[in-house]
């Protein structure tokens, strides 16, 4: 789960990070208010959407004046921002952030993720902040120092001081830098994060280290137990099909090609659509439906992945283990009649009765391409799209 | 032989009192020798129960001392499945195989920390377990799909395992051990971790590995595979069209700053002298060719 840059800075300042005052605003009046009441002669007006690469896009601007918060306030609010991390459509700017202006001496880099291999969490420091990570380790790996801790005792002061000292934080600062990173390990521990990233982090030209920018991603199997958390889901920010089918248990992500996929189980799902890829069609989705796969989770599938203009056909593959494939047909054939299905279906079952399961799929009337194995429903499915 | 779990495991279903937990220990003792396999459940405060025929206990300290069970599998609900791992580690299980899906990445953190030093091996969380084909069978597969014989299986998914164990076997290619090592970020065995069990398995003659997406593990174990195995590798890597920063299911299964896409893997695994197909109906057939 990902939640925006102020409420992201909201939880910092909770555990002691200094951020720069602000605010959050719905609304251009909100949003000289807010600057009126923040005060000083300096304002950033950012955008707030959960994508990245915000300042390069253009939804990050300065301002010196009440009068130019209002100008640029007008003008992002509303915005559809283009970063590399958005899609070439976009994102509606519906929420801004104003905050005093900062004077920036150095920027510094500060994220924190979990290392796979190691097990732990890794705190990754790097004096190169403000430019993007992925480019820092390509070009210069040697700038980017790193620490595994120790989940039983966690970020300790030497480590801390240690990075803060490496990425170039002056000597008199690295006290306030390592306890800033302290508390940022804590706030990531403590809150199940998956990500949290602070770039830049800058050191003012009055001396203070301060959290420029603020990234918490959340581990999702864990919010069941961060009602806190919960709370700060903005559902805008998130694609309303894939909302609309994690309520019938089904992980689905929309991708740009024309064959719909419907799947049981995670890697099969992604084999499906390379095999599909493989035989010249192009996937217009992940879905994944789990062990289950009963009428309404595929009928749901099907309103889903049919509301999309670019769908010529859909493949089914579904490998029936414990769940059989007699009662998946049936829930398939029931599910094909409650929707108008308007392309070409290809079902390909495997395991459990799957004889039995073909039959109720010959005999149910509806027009099914059959398929045996999974190379022969990509042939089927892709012939069918047309591709 | 075989590697991991035989018709000598003793094996304790932890949350066997759980539908879950109920529903599949039914099923595995059904399979070969599963009724003399499976020897205890354990479910806090259901102690002196009976499910499945099968004793149930407090905890697994006290199923071990009454049973000499040395396996355990857990079907844990996510809150509570960690701790139920911790529990089996302290008891020294041999091997503890967690199906449970969705524990938060932290709860495995602290538990394979804990795990340091100790002789427990953890299978999963978040997989469908392990089976020897007509010996035992010890989480959610199909069994009927396996034959018993000498290709090794090691697997990040689920149903894409069953996939290439029934190409296998409709080939009369039967399976030594099947192995789910799960989706999950933070996790006990690695494919490298397996990929050893079967090189040091008279009985394995082959392996089919499957990667997916995410991590560096296939990387690793290409690494191992190019200076250490003696049996011929098959490969295929799922996901070659997903997208960066798009978690596919598995918490695992995401592309991240540039790193675990398919296409390292592949060529990590190509290089290291594993034959790897991009297409997953060939998985099989593949293994066939391999072996000569």
């Amino acid at each position: 789960m990902k939640i925006h840059e102020y409420q992201g800075k909201d939880i910092l300042r909770e555990y002691g990070v200094a951020v720069p005052r602000g605010k959050a605003c719905f609304s251009v009046d909100e949003a000289v208010a807010a600057a009126e009441e923040i005060g000083g002669s300096k304002w950033v007006v950012k955008a707030q959407i959960h994508a990245g690469g915000r300042g390069k896009g253009g939804g990050v601007k300065l301002a010196d004046s009440i009068d130019e918060v209002r100008e640029l306030a007008d003008q992002i609010l509303g915005m559809t921002l283009v970063t590399h991390q958005t899609g070439p459509e976009g994102k509606e700017v519906k929420r801004l952030l104003i905050e005093e202006g900062a004077p920036i001496q150095d920027e510094l880099y500060l994220g924190l993720v979990v290392d796979r291999a190691a097990q732990r969490v890794v705190v990754m420091a790097s004096s190169e902040g403000g430019t993007e990570i992925e480019t820092v380790a390509e070009e210069t790996p040697e700038l980017i120092h790193k620490v595994q801790v120790d989940p039983q005792v966690g970020l300790t002061t030497v480590e801390a001081e240690d990075l803060a000292g490496k990425i170039g934080i002056p000597a008199a600062l690295v006290a306030d830098g390592g306890k800033l990173m302290q508390a940022l390990y804590q706030a990531f521990w403590d809150k199940d994060c998956s990500l949290a990233e602070i770039n830049p982090l800058i050191v003012t030209s009055d001396s203070r280290v301060v959290a420029l920018d603020a990234k918490m991603n959340f581990d999702e199997s864990a919010m069941y137990r961060h009602p806190e958390l919960q709370e700060l889901r903005d559902l805008d920010e998130e694609d309303a099909d894939e909302i609309a089918a994690s309520e019938f248990g089904l992980n689905y992500i929309s991708l740009d090609g024309t064959i719909g996929c419907l799947v049981n189980g995670a890697g099969l799902a992604m084999a499906t659509m390379d095999i599909i890829k493989l035989y010249g069609a192009s996937p217009a989705n992940f879905l994944d439906v789990g062990g289950g796969a009963t009428t309404e989770q595929v009928t749901e599938a099907f309103k889903i992945m049919l509301k999309n203009d670019n769908l010529k056909a859909i493949l089914v593959n579904i490998f029936g283990g414990i769940m059989r494939c007699d009662v998946i047909a049936e829930g398939l054939v029931n599910a094909a009649r409650e929707v108008d299905l308007k392309v070409p279906l290809v079902v390909r079952l495997e395991g459990t009765n799957v004889e039995q399961g073909r039959q109720i799929l010959a005999d149910s009337g509806i027009d099914i391409i059959s398929a045996t194995t999974m190379a022969d429903a990509a042939e089927k499915v892709a012939a069918a799209a047309g591709a | 032989m075989t590697i991991l779990i035989n018709r000598d495991s003793r094996v304790v279903t932890q949350g066997i009192t759980g539908k879950t937990g109920q529903f599949h220990t039914h099923h595995s003792i059904a399979y070969a020798s599963g009724k003399d396999c499976y020897v205890a459940g354990v479910t806090p405060k259901k102690g002196g129960q009976e499910v499945e025929g099968v004793p149930v206990f407090d905890t697994v300290a006290e199923a071990k001392s009454a049973t000499g069970c040395n396996v355990s599998v857990i079907y844990v609900p996510p809150p509570f499945a960690a701790a139920a791992i911790d529990e089996a580690v302290d008891a020294e299980m041999e091997v503890v195989i967690c199906i449970t899906e969705g524990i938060p990445v932290k709860d495995m953190i602290r538990t394979r920390d804990r795990m340091r030093g100790s002789n427990t091996v953890l299978v999963g969380p978040n997989c469908p377990g392990v089976i020897t084909p007509e010996e035992l069978k010890i989480g959610i597969m199909p069994g009927y799909i396996h034959q018993k014989g000498h290709i090794g299986v090691v697997s990040r998914s689920g149903t894409l395992t069953y996939e290439v164990v029934d190409q296998l076997s409709k080939l009369g290619l039967g399976q030594s051990t099947c192995v789910g090592i799960g989706g999950d970020p933070v996790n006990g065995l690695k494919h490298v971790d397996v990929m050893k069990m079967f090189n040091d398995d008279p009985d394995t003659h082959g392996v089919v590995m499957c990667g997916e997406i995410g991590g560096t593990d296939e990387e690793e174990c290409a690494a191992w595979i190019a200076d250490n195995m003696t049996k011929p590798v098959v490969g295929f890597i799922a996901g070659v069209t997903a997208p960066p920063g798009k978690r596919m299911g598995h918490a695992g299964a995401i592309i991240a700053g540039g790193k675990g896409t398919a296409d390292e893997k592949i060529r990590a695994l190509e290089a290291a002298g594993v034959s790897v197909t991009r297409n997953p109906s060939d998985m099989g057939k593949l293994m066939a060719e391999a072996l000569g």
